[in-house]
């Protein structure tokens, strides 16, 4: 058969969806963000197992951490929004309910995010 | 009434369908699979758990408290080992999948060693987190 792709579109190698690699790629960068991050968090989590609320806040208001956690919860955020998106394309067939489901995954993924963000603001400033 | 696809309504023919998951024997490839899959989905929402915590600490000691007893309780340390688990399976066999991005490792036993490496690999590592976690601060 012959080839109906115009040169610009092999060039650009988006394929028929538009993306490309784009998911793919995305996905890939924040697995490889998340190795680091996740290990600080697990290092943080066992650090802090048992402790009170006041050295709890006081670890969460160190700067570092904060800012360590804050980016942790960014790649984290990012990369099972990208995963989710996966699985609802993968397993929901009815258009409308597809639609409504990816949606909802970015809205719990800001409702995550931004509650993460407010509590480590909150903790950063010691109010 | 024949049953034959040839008699009923046009539009309405039982497709045919290719082979699916349950016509194979399960591999521990395909199983690995799976539970990449799984632990990731459990991770999604596992993210209300550390949500929560942080909430708790930003809120005052008397709901850090509450919060922190409930976690301590015998299913709330259940879920919380069972996430340990999730989380380090899920990091596992994601940096499988990265190294089989290089395109390394994808012959079939190769293949089969490391996603059985995952599964050992993690349960080891979910069990000294928390040895570790409980031995260093001794509070159980």
């Amino acid at each position: 058969m012959r080839d109906m792709t115009t040169p610009l579109k092999k060039v650009l190698g988006y394929g028929s969806a538009h993306e490309g690699t784009d998911h793919f790629w995305k996905q890939r960068v924040s697995a490889i963000a998340n190795v680091p991050l996740t290990l600080f968090f697990v290092g943080l989590v066992v650090a802090l197992n048992g402790a009170s609320y006041e050295e709890t806040r006081a670890a969460l208001a160190n700067p570092f951490v904060g800012l360590l956690l804050g980016l942790t919860l960014f790649a984290v955020l990012y990369h099972m929004r990208l995963g989710m998106q996966s699985i609802i394309e993968d397993y929901l067939h009815n258009e409308g309910v597809k639609l409504l489901a990816l949606m909802l995954n970015t809205f719990f993924t800001i409702l995550i995010g931004a509650s993460a963000l407010y509590a480590l603001i909150k903790l950063t400033l010691g109010a | 009434m024949s049953q034959s696809t040839a008699t009923q309504a046009p539009g309405k023919k039982a497709r045919p369908l290719s082979p699916h998951l349950s016509v194979y024997k399960m591999t521990i490839t395909m199983a690995m699979s799976i539970v990449h899959r799984i632990t990731g989905g459990a991770l999604y929402f596992g993210t209300l758990l550390v949500v929560w915590w942080l909430i708790a600490a930003a809120t005052d000691a008397q709901y850090f408290d509450f919060v922190s007893w409930l976690f301590g309780t015998l299913i709330g340390r259940l879920v919380l080992f069972g996430y340990t688990w999730a989380l380090i399976h899920h990091m596992l066999g994601g940096i499988r999948h990265l190294i089989w991005d290089t395109a390394t490792g994808m012959e079939k036993h190769t293949a089969s060693k490391i996603a059985w490496a995952t599964l050992i690999g993690s349960v080891t590592i979910t069990v000294l987190i928390w040895l570790f976690a409980i031995f260093a601060r001794g509070a159980m």
